[in-house]
């Protein structure tokens, strides 16, 4: 197979949430605390150098707003409304049963002190979407005085994110205002951001966030190479304790890639490429890595990437320096919208991770 | 330094004084939160001398430090205040943020101090301050 190009797709957890907004890729974190994650799906491609990421966020019924935060491998320089079907297509491809704009200047003077900076806003149906940058307590003050309940494990794990990449994607979502457009239960709302960078990462840790140790995280990943790609942990030989399975692995059938091709925004789809599906089934308290994926065929994960090393600011010349491409998976805040602070009985944005 | 030797060291320096025999002038103790933990699990103070507890939240999330018997617990568990700012032993520590409070126990025991935002006490932001008879 001829491998021109290095792709990656990578598809985190559909969110379905019973009785409740629900967005996906991530954990969702209720007014009362709760988490209702249950499985989120992303694609995420690679492909010249730039990430192509594909999330959905699905409105599953009920009222109240929703949010998410998603740490992010760079700055977008793009942000809109994803295909159609991108992500049906996938989960068709890999399951024998299928189941079923542009930016606005930030302003910053409107930036508070100790907040993250903000790069770019964007809306998409009822998706405020915010791109920021900033250190793991500029994120989280920034979530904070924008209504984002983040739960007590939110402080460790925005700086184990942020100390290897300051950006982030936080997507606050309204169902009221989703009920008011119409949408039914069931309606997602696909993202699409095009992410350039140099190697691909999918951050898993974000999909515990706010989870007791013992719950259950469930999450695809997707992965589109222009080779088998190396990943760690286990390097495409996950063991059972890991959490992790390696559920699919094959060259990708041309008539998806017809397929992807053929949806919206999704023209860079190339013509060749390895299709790569991990299953993550593990408890939040043993999720305390991410997915480091090396798409160069070097064959050298980055142990950085996989949270299992510290992150070293100034590599030694010569050292595999550690890039993230995307994280399919974020932080997922619920974020009551109305509610100016966190009480006891909820209020506030639950975080939701994706 | 371990959490558990600054708890004993903070617990030695504040029963010193009462075990000495001496008149205990004020007291101050300072909790630091830190990834949504207390940096100090176990507290002795001396019964009917001001303790003064400088609490620091380095935290991007607000946190709170609410300290009473069962019962005041019980009822902060499910009760709805958004902030403490009124009552010494209820203060609730905004993000990134240091705050103060000054207690005098008057009776001896065992009193738990618990963060009661959700999720926190799960979490594991709970303590043990022993007022010393």
């Amino acid at each position: 197979m001829r491998r021109p190009w290095l792709s990656l797709m990578a598809a985190a957890a559909a969110l379905l949430v019973s009785a409740a907004p629900a967005l996906a890729c991530g954990g969702l974190i209720g007014p009362n605390g709760a988490v209702n994650l249950l499985r989120t799906t992303t694609f995420a491609g690679y492909h010249d150098g730039v990430e192509h990421y594909v999330t959905a966020f699905e409105f599953a019924g009920g009222g109240g707003a929703f949010g998410s935060i998603t740490p992010l491998p760079g700055i977008p320089t793009n942000v809109e409304r994803g295909g159609d079907w991108t992500l049906q297509r996938l989960v068709r491809e890999t399951d024998p049963v299928p189941e079923a704009a542009a930016f606005a200047a930030s302003d910053d003077a409107q930036r508070l002190a100790g907040e993250a900076e903000v790069l770019l806003e964007t809306t998409i149906d009822a998706l405020d979407i915010t791109i920021l940058r900033g250190g793991g307590d500029e994120v989280g003050l920034w979530a904070k005085n924008h209504g984002f309940s983040l739960p007590p494990d939110a402080p460790e794990v925005l700086d184990f994110y942020a100390d290897r990449s300051p950006i982030f994607m936080a997507a606050a979502f309204d169902a009221a205002a989703a009920a008011e457009r119409g949408q039914a239960i069931g309606d997602g709302t696909p993202v699409h951001l095009t992410i350039p960078t140099d190697n691909p990462w999918v951050p898993l840790r974000i999909l515990g966030l706010g989870k007791a140790a013992a719950e259950t995280v469930e999450a695809d990943v997707y992965l589109l190479t222009d080779a088998k790609p190396s990943l760690l942990p286990n390097a495409g030989a996950f063991a059972e304790s890991d959490g992790l399975l390696l559920d699919h692995s094959a060259a990708a059938s041309d008539a998806l890639l017809a397929d992807l091709r053929s949806d919206v925004g999704m023209e860079w789809i190339p013509d060749e490429a390895w299709l790569t599906k991990v299953v993550v089934d593990v408890t939040a308290g043993d999720l305390d890595f991410d997915l480091a994926i090396d798409a160069s065929g070097a064959g050298k994960p980055s142990m950085i990437d996989a949270g299992y090393a510290p992150f070293r600011p100034n590599p030694a010349p010569g050292a595999p320096v550690a890039l993230y491409l995307l994280l399919a998976a974020a932080t997922v805040v619920a974020v009551p919208v109305a509610a100016s602070r966190m009480g006891k009985a909820g209020g506030g944005r639950p975080l939701v991770g994706a | 330094m371990t959490r558990r030797s600054r708890s004993a060291i903070v617990a030695l320096l504040l029963a010193a004084s009462a075990i000495a025999g001496c008149a205990p002038g004020p007291q101050t103790v300072t909790l630091t939160i830190h990834y949504s933990e207390f940096d100090i699990t176990q507290i002795s103070v001396p019964r009917g001398v001001p303790v003064t507890f400088i609490l620091v939240n380095e935290d991007p999330i607000d946190h709170e430090w609410l300290i009473g018997d069962d019962t005041f617990h019980d009822q902060h568990r499910t009760g709805t205040h958004a902030v403490h700012d009124e009552v010494p032993t209820e203060v609730t520590v905004p993000a990134l943020s240091t705050a103060r409070t000054t207690i005098t126990f008057a009776e001896a025991g065992d009193l738990a101090y618990i963060c009661h935002l959700p999720s926190h006490e799960a979490y594991g932001m709970v303590g043990v301050l022993t007022v010393e008879g």
